[in-house]
């Protein structure tokens, strides 16, 4: 989780990724409370509703669920949804950049792949 | 609350220190009201607190005129950068004071704001130091739980860590009650993430009114090489342009998917960096078809 939040993004979206990359790495589970917006303001020093708006996405896509009084808590689908959603994201944030860059150095197609395959090697080591 | 400005004019002899600023505030939002020295930010707020009249124009609260009327006034809370007190004033007297004028005051804040900011309640305020003195008025501004409280540049003399402590009270105390909070300052970095919405005047006029997240989603500075850049912003108001070894940033109002989908780099603008922009002079009449 970052500590401090910067001006390069919108404030709401800074929120929200925080609270999707908890949940997907497991930090938050299914069924736990996630903090509050006045938490979110209290730490990050940030308006209130700035952190309501991010909170408020996650609840219109199904992530977080509203317990009246109690809190907001990461729904059943949660961790489901949101590897799917970064599922189709990977290729355009992760790839594309990858083969940009790649191109920039001019790194063949045969170079890349022996290097993914270098990869799982690695993990297996 | 609510807070109508219609064709505001001020002016001292020939100079305009507002000209025909039209506005609106509503609801228990935090607004920073920025601009550069001489923008018309404290004669706005003069204004609104009842402290002095408008040359022509109209300033309405909830419906009724600030100037001389204390139905208004005891709902307005305004803290400057200083001489918000009588010299001869003790402490302790001062807040008494507060607490006779705000009817929501909170003496138990007061009380636990002195001892964090070790305030002696029997001094008077001649002897405190100018970083005291505005602790002071940090104090009685955040106590009064005025329904409008207005801060104009409130910590002349305050360090890095007493500002810190007033954010953070700032905060939790909108926190646990909401209410509108006109935040004005030129420590624009430390606590534009803390706005809501923003307001930027220039020379008397009103140059921009936005909310915060807006401001960071719309206007954006697009980062790549010079033709790729160009041509993205070929139908757009560019705000400022700079070139640095065969790259191109531009602050712009644009679609942020679509500058990435071009392959460019995209970031929102800190608040600072924008009024800046907004206000630079010689940039002045371009920005007039902004708003």
């Amino acid at each position: 989780m970052k500590s401090i939040l910067d001006e390069t993004k919108p404030i709401f979206l800074q929120i929200k990724e925080q609270l999707e990359d908890s949940i997907i790495s497991g930090s938050i589970k299914t069924g736990e409370r996630v903090p509050s917006t006045n938490e979110f303001a209290s730490y990050y020093k940030i308006n209130p509703a700035t952190a309501a708006k991010g909170i408020n996405e996650l609840v219109d896509e199904s992530i977080l669920y509203k317990r009246r009084g109690v809190g907001m808590f990461v729904t059943e689908d949660a961790k489901q949804i949101l590897i799917e959603k970064r599922r189709q994201s990977f290729y355009k944030n992760y790839l594309l950049p990858l083969k940009n860059e790649a191109k920039k150095l001019q790194i063949s197609q045969e170079e890349l792949q022996e290097m993914v395959e270098r990869l799982e090697q690695d993990d297996e080591n | 609350m609510k807070i109508e400005v219609r064709q505001l004019t001020k002016r001292y002899k020939s100079q305009f220190a507002l000209k025909d600023v039209t506005f609106t505030l509503e609801g228990s939002k935090i607004y920073g009201l920025l601009g550069r020295n001489g923008a018309g930010k404290t004669t706005f707020m003069d204004i609104l607190a009842g402290n002095i009249f408008q040359t022509s124009g109209d300033i309405f609260i909830n419906g009724e005129k600030p100037f001389d009327n204390r139905n208004v006034q005891a709902n307005v809370c305004l803290i400057k950068e200083g001489n918000n007190f009588k010299k001869e004033w003790k402490v302790k007297e001062i807040v008494r004071l507060y607490g006779f004028f705000y009817p929501k005051f909170d003496p138990r804040l007061a009380v636990h704001l002195l001892k964090a900011y070790n305030l002696n309640p029997n001094a008077k305020v001649k002897t405190l130091s100018k970083g005291m003195e505005s602790a002071l008025g940090i104090t009685v501004g955040l106590a009064s739980k005025a329904p409008i409280t207005i801060f104009d540049e409130p910590y002349i003399g305050l360090d890095a860590a007493a500002r810190k402590q007033f954010y953070d009270v700032m905060l939790e105390e909108y926190e646990n009650e909401r209410r509108m909070i006109i935040f004005s300052t030129h420590l624009i970095d430390e606590v534009s993430l803390m706005f809501e919405e923003v307001l930027i005047l220039q020379q008397g006029k009103l140059a921009l009114q936005k909310s915060a997240d807006v401001l960071r989603e719309k206007i954006i500075s697009v980062t790549g090489p010079k033709e790729k850049v160009q041509k993205f912003v070929t139908d757009k108001q560019v705000i400022r342009k700079k070139e640095f070894m065969g790259l191109m940033t531009v602050y712009t109002f644009g679609n942020r998917q679509e500058a990435e989908a071009q392959g460019l780099e995209v970031q929102s603008i800190p608040t600072q960096d924008l009024m800046i922009e907004l206000t630079e002079k010689e940039r002045e009449d371009r920005h007039e078809a902004i708003i």
